[in-house]
C-alpha cells in the first residue's frame, strides 16, 4: 500500500504529463504482481466498490470528530477524502500491519453496505494519512489525478518496451488485475488471445489534408459522415459495439449489437435514420438526432422507434475469423462489398465512394455538398493496410468549412448574469506535439457559446466532477473532454503561449466519444493560418 | 482562578491596547509606544515613537526598516514597568529568533500575549515557556484539526532523499526569509548535511544576521556566484515568491519544494506548483494550540488571528470561555 499511496501522492504534485508518465513507468517496473495490476485499474477508474459511498465515510468521520470541526475542515481543505484522511484519529495502541494493495482491494471488494461501518474504520486504522487518502480515493472511485486510460497504457507500453497498439488491443479482453497482460509484457508469456472475446482493435485514423492535392489513382474518396465512429465486433457468440475511445456502448444501441451474428470486426459510422434525409446515400439524419441516443444507459421502445440507428460501414478488419488488416484497402473494400449483401439492410449500409474523375472535380463535388450529415471528404490510399493510429500518407480527412479543430477543455470559469451559477466560459487547448511522447496542452482559445442549455448543464456538471485544481474563480479540469471548436480564422499572436489566436471561436460540438490524446495539435491549427 | 474584569486591556482591529500604560502590542499602524513580539512583517512595523522588543527582534527590525531610533531592549525573563501600574515580562515564544510572549500584569490580573509561537524544539531559537495566566491571547494560524505538523526530521529526510534521487537536478526550497530559511538550514545541518547550501540573494542578509547573533548555519553560498554545474545535486533556498519567477530558470532543472505548514493540504501545495511539499512550520499546529490552552488553563482565551472559528468551537465543547479578536493585517509573511 505504501508504494501505491506514494505514487498517488507524487502524481498529485506532478503537473506535466511526461512527469506523470515517468512515475507510472517506474512504479510498474518496480512493483510486484498483482499490486501493479490493481494500481493500473485504480488509476484508470476500472475498479468499483459499490458498497462504499462518500456519505457513509462522512458519517464514520462525524462519529469520531465533532461535525462542526469536520465541516470547517472540509471547507478549508476543499476535498472530503483528503479531509477525512487528515482528521481520522490515530488508533490507540500499536497499529496493525499495513495491508498491501492486493489485500486492500480484496477487503474493499468484500464489503457490503452493512459491513462498511465496522470494516472500513478497521482498514483506515491500519494506514497513515497518505494511505488513508489513497484508500478513500480508491474506494469511492474518484482519483482525478489527471491520469487517463490512455496515459496508463502508454506507461505500460514504455515500462515493458512493447508497442502501445498491442497493449490497446490486448487490454480490452482483460479485467483487473490484468494478470495475462503482465504475464505477456513483463514475463514473456504468449499474448492474450482475443479469438473468443469480442475485443476492441485500435482504430485507423486520418490526418487532416492541408494544402495538398492527391492523385485519385492512388486514393479513393468517400464522404466523411457526421455521426460517431464505431467498431462492431462479434466473437465467442457475443457482439459488442465500441466507440472511438474503446468504450463498450452496446447497451446504448442494442438493435445494432443484435444485428451481427457471425465472427467479424467492422469499422463504420453510427448514424440515425430520421427526418433529415438526403444526400447521395440517403437515410442519415443530422448529428443532433444521434445525440438523442448517446450516453443513455437504458433505451426505451420509443427511442428505438423514433431514432432507429444503423451503421454505415467503410472497412472490415476481420471477417469470419480471417484477419484482413494486412491486405490493401482495395481488397478489404471488395470483401466488405460482398459482405454487405448478407447483412440486415435496416441496420447496415455501405459508405459509397465518390465518383470523381480527378482531384479538381472532387473539390467541386465537396464544395457542392449540402447534406447536413456530411462533414467533409475522406481520402484513403488504395494500397493501405489497416494500421492502428494515424500514419502519414495513408488516410486523410478533408473537412468542410467552417474551420474546425478538436480541442481539450482545460479551464472553466463561471459566467455572468443568469449564467453566474454555471461554469460556462471555457478555455481549451491543443497538444504541442505527440501526446504519447510527453507533449503538453497549450491553451489556444476561449469560448462561451455555441452550446445548448442542455449541453451547458452537462458541461457544468463535467467541470464540477472533473476539477483537479482551483485558482480563485477558475477551475482547472482533468483535461479529458474534447470539444470540436468552430472558428472563422486563426492568426499568429505572440501574447499566447501557443503563439496563436482564434477569431470567433465557438463550441461546435462536445465530443464525448473522442479521447483527449486524439485532439488536434498546435501544428494543425497553425497550418490553418491564412494571412 | 478569579474571573478577570480586564477593562484595562482592549483589542482594537489594529492591535492590542494596554490602556493604563497607553502602549500597543504588534500594532498595524504607527503609535507612540509599541511592544513587538517578533520580527515578522505582519507583527513588526516601522514608524513607532518607541519600540520595545528583544535585542534579536530589534536587530531584525533594524535590518529591515532601519528603526534604530526609540529602540528599547527587553531580555527574556526581564520585567519592566510600563507605567499606569502595568508591568511587562518578556518570555520566549519558540517561533523565530528573538520571538517573545509578553506577560502583562495589572491589579493582580495576568494576561499572556503569545504572539506567534510553537512548542516544538527549534535549533535557531529559545523554547516556548508555559506561563500561567488569567487571559491567554493566542494566535490560531493553524487552528484546524487537519493541521498536524509531522516531526521535522521526517520532512528534512524527504528533502535529502529527493536530493539523492536527483543527482542531475537541484532541490529548490521555498522558505520565508525570516525564521523558516534558517531553521531549514539548521535542521539540515542537524541531520548531518554539511555540503554548502545555496541561497537566493534575498535570504543572505537575514542568514548573516542569525550567524552574528550566534546561530551557526554552516557554509552558505550565493546562487549568483555559482557555476550552473555546481548546483547539480545541491540544495538551494529562495523566498517562496521566487519559486516560479524567472530567477529560477538559471538553476539546473529544479525540483520545487516548499517548507510551510500549509503543505499539509494538497490543494495549497498544488496552487503553488510544488512538487515536494515539506510540512515544516514555525507555528503551533492544532495539537500544540489545544495542548497549550490545557497546559495554561486560563479563565479566558482570546484568539488574535488565524482560523479562530474552529479553536473557539473546541473551547466551547470543553466549556472554556473564548472569544475572537478579529485583528486585521496579520498573517501575511510567515507560515
Ligand atoms: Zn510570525
Ligand atoms: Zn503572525
Amino acid at each position: 500500500m505504501r508504494a501505491f499511496s506514494a505514487l498517488i501522492d507524487r502524481l498529485v504534485y506532478t503537473a506535466s504529463r511526461n512527469g506523470k508518465l515517468e512515475l507510472i513507468v517506474d512504479y510498474l517496473r518496480t512493483t510486484p504482481d498483482p499490486d501493479r495490476g490493481w494500481a493500473v485499474a485504480a488509476l484508470t477508474g476500472a475498479l468499483d466498490f459499490p458498497a462504499v459511498k462518500s456519505a457513509s465515510i462522512r458519517n464514520l468521520m462525524t462519529e469520531r470528530v465533532d461535525p462542526v470541526l469536520y465541516a470547517l475542515s472540509r471547507d478549508y481543505v476543499g476535498d472530503s477524502a483528503e479531509t477525512v484522511s487528515l482528521l481520522w484519529p490515530e488508533p490507540v495502541g500499536p497499529r496493525e500491519a499495513e495491508p498491501g494493495l492486493d489485500e486492500t482491494v480484496r477487503i474493499l471488494a468484500a464489503m457490503t453496505r452493512a459491513s462498511v461501518a465496522p470494516d472500513l474504520p478497521r482498514l483506515l486504522d491500519r494506514l497513515d494519512a497518505n494511505g488513508r487518502y489513497a484508500v478513500i480515493k480508491l474506494a469511492t472511485g474518484a482519483m482525478r489525478i489527471g491520469v487517463s486510460a490512455r496515459l496508463a497504457k502508454v506507461a505500460f507500453a514504455q515500462a515493458f518496451a512493447v508497442p502501445v497498439e498491442d497493449v490497446e488491443e490486448y487490454w480490452h479482453g482483460q479485467s483487473p488485475p490484468y494478470a495475462a497482460l503482465f504475464a505477456w509484457a513483463a514475463h514473456g508469456a504468449p499474448a492474450p488471445s482475443g479469438e473468443l472475446v469480442p475485443l476492441f482493435r485500435p482504430f485507423m485514423l486520418a490526418h487532416p489534408l492541408e494544402d495538398i492535392a492527391v492523385d485519385l489513382a492512388d486514393y479513393a474518396a468517400e464522404w466523411k459522415w457526421d455521426g460517431i465512429r464505431v467498431q462492431l465486433v462479434h466473437a465467442g457468440g457475443e457482439t459488442r459495439l465500441y466507440s472511438r475511445s474503446g468504450d463498450n456502448i452496446s447497451h446504448t444501441f442494442p438493435e445494432i449489437a443484435a444485428a451481427l451474428d457471425f465472427p467479424a470486426v467492422l469499422d463504420g459510422e453510427l448514424l440515425v435514420r430520421g427526418a433529415h434525409q438526403g444526400g447521395e446515400q440517403g437515410g442519415a439524419a443530422s448529428f443532433n438526432a444521434l445525440q438523442q441516443r448517446l450516453g443513455r444507459k437504458a433505451v426505451s421502445k420509443a427511442m428505438l422507434a423514433d431514432y432507429p440507428a444503423f451503421v454505415r460501414l467503410y472497412d472490415a478488419l476481420i471477417i469470419g475469423g480471417e484477419d484482413l488488416r494486412a491486405l490493401p484497402w482495395s481488397a478489404r473494400r471488395e470483401r466488405l462489398e460482398a459482405l454487405i449483401e448478407e447483412l440486415d439492410p435496416q441496420r447496415f449500409d455501405l459508405s459509397g465512394l465518390i465518383p470523381a474523375e480527378d482531384f479538381a472535380q472532387l473539390s467541386e463535388i465537396r464544395a457542392g455538398a449540402r447534406d447536413e450529415a456530411i462533414e467533409g471528404v475522406m481520402l484513403k490510399r488504395r494500397d493501405s493496410p489497416y494500421v492502428a493510429g494515424r500514419r502519414t500518407g495513408l488516410w486523410y480527412k478533408w473537412k468542410r468549412d467552417p474551420l474546425l479543430v478538436d480541442c481539450v477543455l482545460m479551464y472553466a470559469q463561471r459566467g455572468s448574469g443568469k449564467r453566474s451559477s454555471f461554469y460556462s466560459d471555457y478555455t481549451f487547448g491543443c497538444w504541442d506535439g505527440d501526446p504519447d511522447a510527453g507533449a503538453e496542452l497549450l491553451p489556444v482559445g476561449k469560448a462561451y457559446f455555441g452550446f445548448t442549455d442542455e449541453e451547458l448543464k452537462f458541461l457544468d456538471r463535467h467541470v464540477r466532477n472533473h476539477t483537479v485544481n482551483r485558482f480563485g474563480p477558475v477551475r482547472e479540469t482533468d483535461k479529458s473532454l474534447v470539444f470540436e471548436v468552430a472558428f472563422d480564422s486563426v492568426h499568429e499572436n505572440k501574447r499566447h503561449k501557443s503563439g496563436l489566436a482564434m477569431r470567433f471561436p465557438r463550441i461546435n460540438r462536445i465530443r464525448e466519444d473522442k479521447p483527449a490524446h486524439e485532439a488536434d495539435r498546435i501544428e494543425s491549427l497553425r497550418s490553418l493560418i491564412r494571412d | 482562578m478569579m474571573t478577570a474584569s480586564l477593562s484595562w486591556i482592549r483589542a482594537e482591529p489594529w492591535g492590542i491596547h494596554v490602556v493604563p500604560a497607553d502602549c500597543w502590542i504588534d500594532p498595524a499602524r504607527p503609535v507612540e509606544r509599541a511592544l513587538i513580539t517578533h520580527g515578522h512583517a505582519d507583527h513588526a512595523r516601522g514608524g513607532h515613537g518607541e519600540t520595545v522588543a528583544t535585542p534579536e527582534t530589534l536587530a531584525i527590525m533594524d535590518l529591515r526598516y532601519n528603526t534604530r531610533d526609540g529602540a528599547v531592549a527587553a531580555h527574556y525573563g526581564e520585567t519592566m514597568a510600563l507605567g499606569g501600574g502595568v508591568s511587562a515580562t518578556w518570555l520566549p515564544a519558540g517561533h523565530v529568533l528573538g520571538s517573545a510572549q509578553i506577560l502583562l500584569e495589572h491589579v493582580g490580573e495576568r494576561v499572556v500575549v503569545t504572539g506567534d509561537f510553537k512548542r516544538r524544539p527549534d535549533p535557531t531559537c529559545a523554547p516556548f515557556a508555559v506561563t500561567p495566566c488569567d487571559v491567554l491571547i493566542t494566535e490560531a494560524t493553524f487552528g484546524l484539526p487537519v493541521f498536524l505538523h509531522p516531526p521535522v526530521e521526517e520532512e528534512v529526510g524527504k528533502l535529502l532523499i529527493a536530493r539523492d534521487a536527483n543527482p542531475d537536478r537541484c532541490v529548490l526550497v521555498g522558505a520565508y526569509a525570516l525564521g523558516k530559511a534558517q531553521r531549514v538550514i539548521a535542521e539540515l545541518r542537524r541531520a548531518g548535511y554539511h555540503d554548502p547550501i545555496w541561497l537566493h540573494g534575498a535570504l543572505e542578509r537575514m542568514c548573516r544576521l542569525y550567524e552574528e547573533l550566534g546561530v551557526e548555519l554552516g557554509e552558505l553560498r550565493l546562487v549568483a556566484d555559482a557555476r550552473k554545474d555546481e548546483l547539480r545535486g545541491a540544495v538551494v533556498l529562495c523566498p517562496p515568491s521566487a519559486l516560479s519567477d524567472r530567477w529560477s530558470r538559471r538553476l539546473p532543472d529544479p525540483l520545487t519544494a516548499m517548507a510551510s505548514g500549509w503543505m499539509r493540504v494538497r490543494q495549497r501545495a498544488r496552487q503553488r506548483g510544488v512538487e515536494l511539499p515539506l510540512i515544516i512550520s514555525d507555528h503551533a499546529d492544532w495539537q500544540e494550540l489545544t495542548q497549550t490552552i490545557e497546559d495554561i488553563d486560563p479563565a479566558q482565551t482570546w484568539v488574535t488571528h488565524g482560523r479562530e472559528e474552529a479553536l473557539l468551537r473546541w473551547c466551547q465543547l470543553r466549556q472554556r470561555q473564548a472569544r475572537a479578536l478579529a485583528l486585521v493585517g496579520y498573517e501575511d509573511e510567515d507560515d
